[in-house]
């Protein structure tokens, strides 16, 4: 940042019903140097609590926010500076956007998720982003695009990135066909062109990476690159009462404990995740759809479909992410993989790598697509 | 996603997605056609406040206008479900059940058990309910503890769109008689609401609020009333939980009870006249259950023993309010043995 150029460091918006948050601790003091990515300031919602990154990098020159305030998306929460602009400046910056700052219109300018076609399926996908090398990102199983919330716009910086709802997910048709990798494989490869994209970077979570790895295998033409996170596909074992139990719970007391083995930390559970994740759960064919997919998925209480070695045959780069507490998919199947691929191991945290560790996994990619 | 519909429009579309999805579904009742002996559709105002609006041109004869004699249609309604069609009859208001008390206790709600487990009465009956309209006191009263009374019938309380929208759609797809609560004063309260079709089971409660110190069990309109006063007492320090009883039967003891062990405090809060209504139910329940958890009496905020009042000024101060609910909370939450 050029000298006397003030930024200011905003409230985030995490998924597509984020209004406000909560602001927790400043994990970085006053006349501090930050760097773009930091992690600045823990914020809660009502869903989820995590960090608002750094934007630029500068010297944090004023937290506006203090704890415990409530502030709208796009609200002030401090002010980013080189040391020499005076503190006048600063304050006056700061004076002027609160002075200014209307919440409401932030809301109607939120991200509207968008609809198309794949042989007879609506599928529902969130756009950000422009220009660049595109990227696709997949969701797990029983996920959405929403499971992206925290890393979507930091990997849209510099490219157009396309989140979708896999079939019998989020917001997609529930028609989830035979059920296989294969099958989402093809619906994956079948949704490119609708939405004017001949190759993509993927990066998969879990069932995803599956998708995004068979993709690679059956239709190279379409994967400029590859980032697997707790990817299926790449080891037998899968935590089978983990899939079970998120299938056929249908009550907020028996589906919690399901959920928590999806976090390292499990306090991040709140109680509007799992309403959330029931809601989803109470939509005509989930169930069917879920079953399905888990039983396709999972044969003998083994992962049906293992790539493991024929990641040789993938010439496009191809990076894994793995948390060391995930207890639905070990991290063990991150070892022992062709070293023509990057592997990164996150310390701390659990399957749900992409939320728990948003700013690493954010960073690791945006440094591995260039 | 996000997409926000009235309360009244999510009865609607519960309606019209399982009319969509099963033949066997008709509707029924005064005026929910509208415009009776006219061909027009353009006079079909679809119920008195317009909540069936537009069913009767999508589905003509599946959508029934009846006479005014709530004893032959919701007789009608019953046989009809004992027959194989699933209907939702429509009871203008609440307070007119009384005429047709043996067609819903004594026939529908005893049908199963009186033919060894052979007969199903897959029938819903929807009916506004509550206070706050003017309507005096013929046409405002709360009734579900009468229904709840009855083994055989299930009774629902909806509060939000989302729950309006995803019970309706479950009382339909169940095979019991159902009384389907819906307090007028809600009709137009908005929320967001899938456009899918989905189901929310029965008997499971809602916690809409979090909190350690006071838990408030209520129900229908109510939850937003109790709401607000949790948002003005967690301003002076005190957190309460709310829970949200969604269906008086099945009734989710275990939510009640675990939100009670929690925070040792509680207030029942029902709209109903104080007698033999949920407050004194869920009251026993907690004393017989969660006793030792207790910290401090249990309270109850109800209407008085009186008929709701026609007079504006009697009214409002014969509805549990926030201020009155805040007190109760404050009373228990200060209370020291």
């Amino acid at each position: 940042m050029s000298e006397g150029d003030i930024q200011k460091l905003t409230m985030p918006k995490w998924g597509l019903t984020m209004t406000e948050g909560r602001v927790v601790q400043w994990l970085v003091p006053e006349g501090a140097q930050i760097e773009v990515g930091d992690e600045v300031v823990d914020i809660e919602t009502e869903k989820i609590a995590s960090s608002a990154e750094a934007p630029v990098s500068g010297v944090l020159r004023r937290q506006v926010a203090k704890v415990g305030d409530l502030v709208p998306v796009a609200g002030l929460l401090g002010v980013i500076a080189d040391e020499s602009v005076p503190d006048e400046s600063i304050d006056s910056f700061a004076n002027a956007f609160l002075a200014t700052f209307e919440p409401e219109e932030v809301e109607t300018r939120g991200p509207t998720p968008q609809r198309t076609e794949v042989g007879g399926r609506s599928l529902r996908y969130l756009s950000r982003g422009s220009g660049g090398e595109p990227a696709i990102l997949l969701h797990g199983f029983g996920g959405d695009l929403n499971n992206w919330l925290f890393n979507h716009d930091a990997l849209a910086a510099n490219r157009s990135v396309y989140a979708v709802d896999l079939p019998g997910h989020g917001e997609s048709s529930k028609d989830v066909g035979d059920g296989t990798i294969r099958f989402l494989t093809e619906v994956v490869n079948d949704l490119m062109p609708t939405i004017g994209l001949s190759k993509a970077h993927f990066v998969g979570h879990s069932l995803g990476g599956a998708v995004a790895l068979n993709l690679a295998l059956t239709h190279p033409e379409r994967v400029a690159s590859m980032t697997l996170i707790a990817s299926v596909g790449l080891g037998p074992e899968i935590n089978v009462s983990f899939v079970d139990g998120f299938v056929n719970a249908r009550r907020r007391t028996e589906i919690r404990p399901h959920l928590a083995q999806l976090f390292a930390d499990s306090s991040l559970i709140t109680r509007q995740l799992v309403e959330d994740v029931l809601k989803f759960k109470r939509l005509d064919g989930v169930q069917e759809a879920l079953q399905t997919i888990a039983e396709r998925l999972i044969v003998d209480g083994r992962q049906e479909m293992i790539l493991k070695d024929r990641l040789n045959e993938i010439s496009a780069p191809v990076m894994v992410i793995w948390g060391d507490q995930d207890r639905i998919v070990p991290v063990a199947h991150a070892e022992g993989i062709a070293d023509s691929v990057r592997v990164e191991i996150i310390r701390g945290a659990g399957h749900m790598v992409q939320m728990e560790a948003a700013s690493e996994v954010n960073r690791l990619i945006n440094s591995f697509l260039g | 996603m996000a997409r926000t519909i009235t309360f009244q429009q999510a009865i609607n579309e519960a309606l019209d997605q399982e009319m969509a999805r099963d033949a066997t579904v008709i509707i029924m009742g005064e005026d929910i056609a509208g415009g009776a002996g006219t061909e027009g559709e353009s006079d079909a105002w679809g119920g008195v406040l317009g909540v069936t609006k537009g069913l009767y041109p999508k589905y003509g004869d599946r959508v029934m206008d009846t006479p005014i004699t709530e004893s032959a249609f919701v007789g009608a309604a019953i046989g009809a479900a004992t027959c194989g069609l699933r209907p939702v009859v429509e009871l203008m208001f609440n307070d007119f059940l009384g005429v047709c008390f043996d067609q819903i206790f004594n026939q529908a709600a005893k049908f199963r058990y009186m033919f060894g487990g052979k007969a199903e009465t897959p029938v819903v009956v929807r009916t506004m309910f509550g206070a706050g309209i003017r309507a005096a006191a013929q046409h405002s009263q709360s009734l579900y503890s009468i229904f709840t009374h009855i083994p055989g019938l299930k009774c629902v309380v909806p509060s939000t769109p989302y729950d309006a929208k995803g019970l309706l759609i479950q009382s339909i797809r169940e095979n019991d008689p159902i009384i389907f609560f819906e307090h007028k004063q809600l009709y137009q309260l908005e929320g967001e609401v899938p456009e899918e079709s989905y189901a929310v089971p029965l008997g499971e409660a809602n916690i809409v609020r979090e909190g350690g110190d006071v838990t408030i069990v209520t129900l229908g309109r109510m939850v937003h009333v109790a709401n607000d006063a949790a948002v003005s007492l967690a301003g002076d320090g005190i957190e309460c939980e709310i829970v949200d009883l969604r269906t008086t039967s099945p009734l989710d003891e275990e939510t009640i009870l675990e939100s009670v062990e929690n925070t040792g405090r509680v207030v029942v809060v029902d709209e109903a006249t104080p007698r033999c209504n949920m407050a004194t139910d869920i009251s026993a329940l907690i004393a017989q259950n969660a006793f030792g958890a207790l910290k401090a009496p249990i309270k109850m905020v109800t209407a008085p023993h009186a008929p709701v009042p026609f007079s504006d000024v009697l009214e409002d101060l014969y509805m549990p309010s926030a201020d009155k609910i805040a007190a109760t909370v404050r009373e228990v939450s200060e209370y020291r043995p």
